[in-house]
C-alpha cells in the first residue's frame, strides 16, 4: 500500500468532494438555480443554510450548481489545452528544424500579449456561449502547456532509448507516443493541476467581468457579480465564492504538490 | 560599456519592435477570426440590412482585411485611434485622461509593493523553515489561490463596511489634491498590493536563496560575518539582477491586474473603459485599448530583459 502524506490526503478528500459536488448537483441543491424561493438577500436559516441572493434566490443551490459550471468549463479548457499543447510541443520536438522554431516563436507572439487582454479582445466580437468559451480559454491556455511540455520533452529527447528507436527505424508517431509521452507525463500531471486552478480563477474573473457564464445560469464569478451590491450594506453573499475557489485551488495544490514531490528528477523546464 | 553588452540590448529592443508589430496584427486578427459577419454580431440577429450595411461601411468591412488592418496601424501609429461607436467619440480623447489614471494607479501600486516585497523575502530568507517564513508562505499563497476581484471585494468588505476606514468606491474628481487622490485609491493599492506581492516576494525569496547556496556565501559565514552582513554585503549584489527582473514582470502582470480591480472600485481607468465596452461589443474601442494595454506589457517585458543584461556582470567584462 503506497503511503500517502496528510496534506495529500486532505487535498485529494476535498478535490473529489468538489468534482462530486460538481456530478451530482441536481440531486444535492435543496431548490433549482434560477428558483425564487424567498425574500431579496435573507440570511442563513435552516430553510435557506446559506441566505438568498439579491432576487431571492436559494444561495446554497447557486453555489452547488455555480460549482458545477464552474468546475466544468475549467476541466473541459484544461483538457483541450493539455491535449493540443502536448501534443504540439512533443511534434516540435521529435520533428524539430523549423516547425519546432516557427512553432515556439508564434507562441512566444502569443504569450506577449496579457491574456485576459486578448481574450477581452476576442470576446468583444464573437458571441458568448459555453463552447465559445472553452475554446478561448483552452486555446490562450495552450500556450503555457505548450512552453513547459517543449522544455521536459526536449530533455527526454535526447536520451539514449529514444536513440535507439530512432535508429530501428520507429516513426514520428510511435516516438511521440510511446517512447516520450510516458516520460514526461509526471511532471505534466503535477501542472494539469496548477492549469486547472488557473481556468477556474480565469473563468471567474470572465463571469465576473459580465463576459463568461451568461444568466441565468450560476457560477462562482457571477455569485460576486450579482451580490456585490449587497457588500455595501453588510450582506457578506459575494463573498462566499471565495471561500469555494480558495479552498478548491488549495487542495488541488496539495495534490499537486505531492505529484511533483513524486518525480523531482523530471521536473524540467520549471 | 562594452560591445558585447550594447549588441545584446540592442537586440533586445529590436525584438521588443517586432514583437509590438507582431501584437498589432494579432490583436487586429483577433476582431476578424470569427468566419461570420462582425457587424451581424455587433448588431445581433435582428438588425436590418440598412443598419448592417451603414455599420460595414462604418468599420470599412467593404474592404480586404489587409488593407483594413494597415490603415489602422498607420493612423494609430500617428495618434488616430478611431471614433467608438457608441458614442461617437474620439477614442484618443477619450483615453488620455484613463490612462493617466491607471498608470498612477499602478504606479502607486508598485511603489508600495516593490519595498514591502523585499523587504519581506529577505526576511523569510533570514528566518528560512521558521514560522515567519512559513506564516508569509501560507498568507501568500492564500492570495494566490483567490482571484483579484474576490480578494478586492474581500478587503472592501471588511476595510469600508466594517470598519468604515475608507470610502468603497474610488471616484477621482477633476479638482482634488494629490492627498485626495491618495486617500482615494488607497484600497485598489491595498488590492493591487497583496495581488503582486505574493509572486514577487516568493521570486525574491527563491532568487536570494539560489545565491545562499553558492560557495562564496559559505566562504563569508565560514569567516565569520553576522547573517545580515552576508546577505548584505555578499547575496545581494548577485541578487540584484534576478530580483529587478522579477520585479518589473510584476509591474507588467499589475497593469493587467489594473483591469479588474478598477472594476470593483468603479475606478475611472483603461481596464474599466476596456471591459464597459467589449459587454457594448465597440470593437474600435477594444481594439485601440488591447493595443495600449499590449504596448504597455511588451515595452515593461522588454525593459525587464534590458536591465537584466545590463545588470548581469558577467557580461560586463567579455573575456
Amino acid at each position: 500500500m503506497m503511503r500517502i502524506p496528510t496534506s495529500a490526503l486532505i487535498g485529494l478528500i476535498l478535490t473529489s468532494a468538489f468534482f462530486l459536488m460538481a456530478l451530482f448537483a441536481p440531486w444535492l441543491a435543496p431548490y433549482g438555480v434560477g428558483e425564487v424561493v424567498g425574500d431579496v438577500w435573507e440570511p442563513a436559516s435552516w430553510e435557506f443554510l446559506f441566505g438568498t441572493d439579491g432576487i431571492g434566490r436559494d444561495l446554497l443551490s447557486r453555489m452547488i450548481y455555480g460549482g458545477r459550471t464552474t468546475i466544468f468549463v475549467a476541466s473541459a479548457a484544461t483538457i483541450l489545452s493539455f491535449t493540443l499543447g502536448t501534443t504540439l510541443a512533443l511534434s516540435a520536438v521529435v520533428i524539430g528544424g523549423w516547425t519546432d522554431m516557427l512553432l515556439s516563436r508564434f507562441i512566444d507572439l502569443i504569450m506577449s500579449i496579457p491574456t485576459l487582454i486578448f481574450a477581452l479582445v476576442v470576446l468583444s466580437v464573437v458571441p458568448v456561449t459555453l463552447p465559445v468559451l472553452i475554446l478561448v480559454m483552452g486555446l490562450l491556455d495552450t500556450t503555457r502547456v505548450y512552453r513547459l511540455a517543449r522544455a521536459v520533452a526536449a530533455d527526454v529527447n535526447v536520451m539514449d532509448y529514444v536513440e535507439a528507436a530512432r535508429l530501428r527505424g520507429e516513426g514520428t508517431r510511435w516516438i511521440v507516443f510511446r517512447e516520450i509521452l510516458p516520460n514526461v507525463l509526471s511532471p505534466l500531471v503535477a501542472e494539469l493541476g496548477m492549469r486547472f486552478i488557473f481556468m477556474v480563477l480565469f473563468v471567474s474573473t470572465l463571469s465576473f467581468l459580465g463576459l463568461g457564464i451568461q444568466p441565468p445560469d450560476a457560477d462562482w464569478g457571477g455569485i460576486v457579480k450579482d451580490n456585490k451590491e449587497g457588500l455595501v450594506y453588510g450582506v457578506p453573499a459575494a463573498l462566499l465564492p471565495a471561500v469555494a475557489i480558495a479552498s478548491l485551488a488549495i487542495s488541488v495544490n496539495l495534490v499537486a504538490d505531492w505529484v511533483l514531490s513524486r518525480t523531482t528528477s523530471l521536473k524540467g523546464g520549471r | 560599456m562594452s560591445p558585447i553588452v550594447l549588441k545584446l540590448v540592442s537586440q533586445r529592443i529590436a525584438l521588443g519592435l517586432m514583437l509590438l508589430l507582431a501584437a498589432s496584427a494579432l490583436i487586429f486578427a483577433g476582431t476578424q477570426i470569427l468566419p461570420g459577419d462582425v457587424a451581424q454580431s455587433i448588431l445581433g440577429q435582428s438588425a436590418t440590412p440598412e443598419a448592417l450595411e451603414n455599420l460595414r461601411r462604418d468599420l470599412g468591412l467593404n474592404e480586404p482585411a489587409l488593407t483594413r488592418y494597415f490603415n489602422w496601424l498607420s493612423d494609430a501609429l500617428r495618434g488616430d485611434l478611431g471614433t467608438a461607436l457608441t458614442n461617437g467619440k474620439d477614442i484618443a480623447d477619450s483615453m488620455s485622461g484613463r490612462l493617466q489614471n491607471t498608470l498612477f494607479l499602478a504606479a502607486s501600486a508598485a511603489a508600495v509593493s516593490v519595498p514591502l516585497a523585499i523587504f519581506l523575502g529577505l526576511l523569510a530568507v533570514q528566518f528560512r523553515n521558521r514560522w515567519p517564513d512559513k506564516l508569509i508562505s501560507a498568507v501568500t499563497l492564500a492570495t494566490i489561490s483567490v482571484p483579484e476581484f474576490i480578494l478586492g471585494y474581500v478587503i472592501m468588505y471588511v476595510v469600508a463596511v466594517k470598519l468604515r476606514w475608507l470610502p468603497s468606491v474610488s471616484i477621482l474628481r477633476p479638482g482634488m489634491d494629490f492627498g485626495d487622490k491618495l486617500e482615494a485609491i488607497a484600497m485598489p493599492v491595498i488590492v493591487l498590493t497583496f495581488v503582486v506581492l505574493a509572486h514577487m516576494m516568493r521570486m525574491t525569496r527563491a532568487a536570494i536563496l539560489n545565491v545562499m547556496e553558492s560557495a562564496y556565501i559559505e566562504t563569508a559565514e565560514l569567516k565569520g560575518l553576522s547573517a545580515f552582513q552576508t546577505i548584505f554585503r555578499h547575496a545581494m549584489p548577485n541578487a540584484i539582477s534576478p530580483i529587478v527582473n522579477v520585479v518589473m514582470l510584476n509591474m507588467a502582470y499589475l497593469v493587467v491586474g489594473v483591469v479588474v480591480v478598477e472594476v470593483v472600485f468603479v475606478y475611472p481607468g483603461m481596464g474599466q473603459y476596456l471591459v464597459d465596452h467589449v459587454a457594448k461589443r465597440d470593437v474600435p474601442v477594444v481594439q485601440a485599448s488591447g493595443l495600449v494595454f499590449a504596448s504597455v506589457y511588451i515595452v515593461l517585458n522588454t525593459l525587464a530583459d534590458i536591465i537584466a543584461i545590463l545588470a548581469n556582470p558577467r557580461l560586463r567584462h567579455p573575456k
